[in-house]
């Protein structure tokens, strides 16, 4: 608690606030005691006259100093403000409170009452009860105070809802304790840090308010002044003497900020502080260009690396080949750089990320790096647009809310493929049919939300089918989807596959869905490449000992109720700390010191076989427990 | 205000289609905040300590006078009595006459009204007209935490101005434009000139609000799985920004507007004043001072019922923008 005060007094903004603030209040305390007597002194002599050396800001009509009334008019301006926001915060608190003191039906009453007082401006709640309360210093505090209450009450019946939820008050409300206790001692310690800082906001709004009222006359009445009123009688005489009304103007102003801007620097501090990250040095990204030695490759990397302010780099120089309609799975834990081995080879890292290989390239059309300048970035994005097609993991945010499916499909081809609306939009159905949307020309008329988690992910592969692709990256295309419509969803891109001759980026946390439709699986840790695979030999033939694990972790029909399931022991490593031998040393069974100390490289375990490990896993022991597993080809859960 | 009403006679498939859900729970939701503000406007004269017709009057008055105009506005009835006779009049567009200038209350709103809201809708549109462009062009600017210094001054600048109220901004500009520079008229409607400094004077503060408000909501739209989408289909940056990013981002934009709009028809109360603009703000004031009751009464209601179209008119371009929101309120 304190340490956070201190923290948001450090920021420059918090701190130029407490200062500012502090300042205002020493003023408000000080000013009346130390000018009262100059602020009131009449100076016949010299009535209504600009600045002079005795008098600073000049003279009003009666000689007084404008100067020293300033400074004293803002004990009362302070003052009131702050008891007009007294006023508001008590209200607000007793009409946001009233739904768990009262029960439910007098409570949905007053919030209903609440929701619709909050619709009208504070200025016009202010001028109505000053009507009530009478013209004068306290009829305008109390207007101010009741034009304030539904905002205050607004924010203590979101408060006490999110409070409300929480185990502690069901535990309390279960064990029996009373509303009005359970509102004491459960509820209002735990809202009252949020309140107390909107009430510093609130004040700082209370104040211009109440130089607003003062100033049309509706506030405080002569002989009394404040700033507004100071202000308000000026105003006639703003040409000969300018000084006078824009002097209390300035103190308003000032003193607004002061409360504002503090009650937002704590407000802020108090949260979630926003961090900008230092620049990521730009590193010289272009290492040797080699050529691409296989015609029917659709997509090579070799040495890709990601890397994002901090500097951390969750992908460390991965490379691999997809040929032509081949299937190609990545898995691997949470935070072990598959999807963002997913976006860099679809250039959809955003800065500050970055993405740096030797090669990367597309079709024969280098994406990145020197070779890239040779095609125009217009040729890249027809070239992409076409025949680069991207599934993502969440079907229920990915498309656009406020767009039908069908337009969303048929924009792409209208962009790449020179077709018109209709033509598109023909397209687009015919799209949808593929991918089996059912009624697709009614669909095609829907906006997203009117669509299932399934029928998405179908529509969203149907996007990429607009052109003709050569490459579906699929990140984690079934992990949103539940069991049945997952295996739906991976039959379609099975068949997507056999049918055009597709080739396939999977990406997934699950090996079994791999293990399930690929012709090839990597395995990713850590940002690297630990194993690369055929599917058919994951389940007897996988040496590294984290692809072991992935395996031993899922359960089949095999494995014993009773027991607890299996577990890779220890956690991912943490990308901004990189241990400089093999990543998965921490949690190996079989680490030695010298995968503590040297970092493994991908090497040839046979053909098609590569693994990045000094100690592969290959007994007959292990292989015996797994041979004619077939949960795993099946992928049956 | 969840209550679902069943319109009489409509068949199942009617009611249930989300549009007219929408219509119908909107629809409630104003007949309730017309009643409540309508009851308040009611109640206003009848929570004033003492006799609103003596304080109306003054001491001087006799008391005859006051037995007979109390007389005239039916204060002797029953309340319940005099609530019906007041909804009676409304609807029948007669809000009482004036206790100052003998004139019938509607006359002076319509005489006064146009000044209104030509002002406040001129400042709206300016306010819109500078905030969305700036707001977007900083969105784009600032993406992903790139040029933090010009985020920092843009995120200064309206923090400053949007603390400072409109009345002060007023003085201010007059001082400048019009004592200083003899520019612009000091005060008065008249000509196109005379319009400048009102409406900029109601306009900077929400502009500014509306701007970082635009700023944000766009920084939000451009981390969206979606737009990610909308980059994996390769479209130019421009369509991407004016196709996908802008309209979501400004459908929370206009939301907030929609208050800041509501915030500006209160705002118009004291930038009349300064400028001693002959419209409705300056009327509320002057009848406040004078306990001009009936006219208070009148010109609240007209505040308040403005207030309740503006969300209404929010509402339903929110609906049309943004297809969800008719289904995600319920």
């Amino acid at each position: 608690m304190r340490a956070r005060w201190i923290a948001v007094l450090r920021t420059p903004v918090g701190a130029g606030a407490g200062v500012l603030l502090f300042a205002v209040l020493l003023l408000a305390l000080l000013a009346p005691l130390l000018w009262s007597h100059q602020a009131s002194a009449i100076d016949t002599e010299h009535l209504l006259e600009g600045s002079s050396a005795k008098h600073w800001l000049g003279t009003d009509n009666l000689g007084r100093d404008i100067f020293y009334r300033v400074l004293v008019a803002s004990r009362t301006s302070i003052l009131l403000a702050l008891v007009a926001t007294l006023i508001a915060v008590v209200m607000g608190l007793a009409l946001g409170c009233a739904p768990v003191l009262l029960g439910r039906r007098a409570g949905r009453l007053t919030t209903a009452v609440v929701n619709i007082a909050v619709a009208f401006p504070g200025l016009l709640l202010a001028l109505f009860f000053a009507v009530v309360f009478g013209v004068g210093a306290k009829g305008a505090v109390l207007a101010i105070g009741f034009a304030g209450a539904p905002s205050f009450a607004r924010l203590t019946q979101t408060l006490v809802a999110g409070v409300a939820e929480r185990d502690f008050v069901a535990a309390a409300r279960i064990a029996g304790v009373g509303r009005f206790r359970m509102l004491l001692r459960h509820i209002l310690p735990n809202i009252a840090e949020p309140l107390v800082v909107n009430a510093t906001i609130g004040a700082g709004g209370a104040l211009l308010a109440f130089a607003g009222l003062s100033f049309l006359g509706l506030g405080v009445q002569p002989p009394v002044y404040d700033w507004g009123r100071l202000m308000g009688e000026s105003l006639n005489g703003i040409y000969v003497h300018p000084a006078a009304a824009l002097a209390p103007g300035v103190a308003v102003v000032i003193a607004g900020l002061a409360f504002n801007l503090f009650g937002e620097a704590v407000a802020k501090g108090f949260g979630v502080p926003a961090m900008i990250g230092p620049r990521l040095r730009e590193r010289s990204a272009e290492t040797m260009p080699a050529a691409t030695d296989d015609d029917e490759a659709v997509l090579v990397v070799k040495d890709l690396y990601v890397s994002f302010p901090g500097p951390i780099t969750p992908v460390r120089g991965i490379s691999f080949t997809i040929g032509k309609g081949e299937i190609v799975g990545v898995v691997g834990e949470s935070g072990s750089g598959k999807s963002l081995t997913a976006l860099a080879v679809a250039q959809l890292i955003e800065p500050p990320g970055q993405v740096r290989a030797a090669e990367l390239s597309f079709l024969g059309a280098p994406l990145l790096g020197r070779l890239a300048v040779r095609s125009t970035a217009a040729a890249r994005r027809r070239l992409l647009g076409t025949s680069f097609a991207m599934v993502f993991q969440d079907p229920m945010t990915s498309f656009n809310p406020t767009k039908r499916i069908g337009t969303q499909l048929a924009e792409g081809a209208r962009e790449h493929q020179g077709l018109n609306r209709r033509q598109a939009m023909a397209r687009a159905i015919d799209r949808l049919r593929a991918v089996r949307v059912p009624a697709a020309g009614r669909r095609a008329r829907q906006y997203p939300h009117e669509f299932s988690g399934g029928m998405r992910q179908r529509a969203m592969i149907g996007m990429g089918l607009m052109g003709a692709p050569a490459l579906i990256v699929a990140d984690e295309p079934t992990t949103a989807l539940d069991v049945t419509v997952q295996r739906q969803v991976l039959r379609l891109l099975e068949t997507i596959r056999t049918e055009d001759d597709v080739a396939i980026l999977l990406i997934s946390h699950d090996i079994t869905v791999v293990a399930q439709v690929c012709d090839r699986v990597l395995v990713m840790y850590a940002g690297r490449i630990v194993e690369d695979l055929p599917a058919s030999e994951l389940a007897t033939g996988a040496r590294h000992p984290y692809t072991r694990a992935l395996l031993a972790a899922v359960p089949d029909l095999d494995t014993p109720l009773e027991e607890p399931l299996a577990v890779i022991a220890g956690r991912p490593v943490d990308p901004a700390a990189m241990p400089s031998g093999c990543a998965f040393a921490a949690r190996c069974e079989f680490a030695e010191d010298r995968c503590r100390s040297e970092d493994p490289s991908l090497v040839s375990h046979g053909p098609d076989h590569q693994v990045a490990c000094w100690n592969p896993q290959g007994t007959a022991a292990w292989q015996a427990r797994y041979l004619g597993s077939e949960s795993i080809r099946t992928g049956q859960l | 205000m969840t209550t679902t009403v069943r319109v009489p006679g409509t068949t199942a498939s009617f009611t249930s289609h989300p549009w007219v859900r929408f219509a119908v729970r909107r629809l409630a939701r104003l007949v309730g905040s017309v009643l409540i503000l309508i009851s308040a406007a009611f109640l206003m004269i009848h929570l004033i300590p003492g006799d609103p017709v003596r304080s109306a009057l003054g001491p001087a008055a006799t008391k005859s006078l006051i037995d007979a105009r109390r007389e005239s506005l039916g204060l002797d009835d029953p309340l319940w009595q005099q609530y019906l006779h007041f909804l009676q009049h409304l609807f029948t567009g007669d809000l009482g006459t004036s206790i100052t200038t003998g004139l019938p209350v509607s006359d002076v709103i319509r005489d006064r009204l146009p000044a209104t809201v030509q002002l406040a809708v001129a400042a709206f549109l300016v306010a819109v007209l500078i905030a969305l462009p700036v707001g977007l062009a900083m969105g784009v600017l600032t993406r992903a935490g790139r040029r933090p210094r010009t985020e920092l001054s843009f995120t200064s600048t309206t923090v400053i101005l949007a603390a400072i109220p409109e009345f002060l901004l007023a003085v201010g500009l007059v001082y400048f434009f019009a004592v200083k520079l003899h520019w612009l008229p000091v005060a008065g409607r008249g000509n196109m000139s005379s319009y400048v400094l009102p409406v900029i004077s109601l306009a900077v503060g929400p502009a500014a609000v509306l701007a970082r408000i635009c700023r944000v909501e766009l920084l939000a739209v451009l981390q969206t799985d979606y737009l990610r989408t909308a980059r994996a289909k390769r479209l130019p940056a421009a369509a991407i920004y004016l196709r996908h990013a802008l309209p979501n981002a400004v459908t929370a934009t206009i939301t907030l507007g929609g208050l800041l709009l509501g915030g500006m028809v209160a705002g118009t109360v004291l930038v009349e004043n300064v400028f001693g603009w002959p419209g409705l703000g300056s009327t509320i004031v002057s009848s406040i001072l004078a306990k001009d009751y009936p006219l208070v009464q009148g010109v609240v209601l007209v505040y308040g019922v403005g207030v309740l179209l503006v969300n209404l008119v929010v509402d339903v371009t929110l609906a049309l923008l943004d297809p969800r929101s008719t289904i995600r309120e319920s």
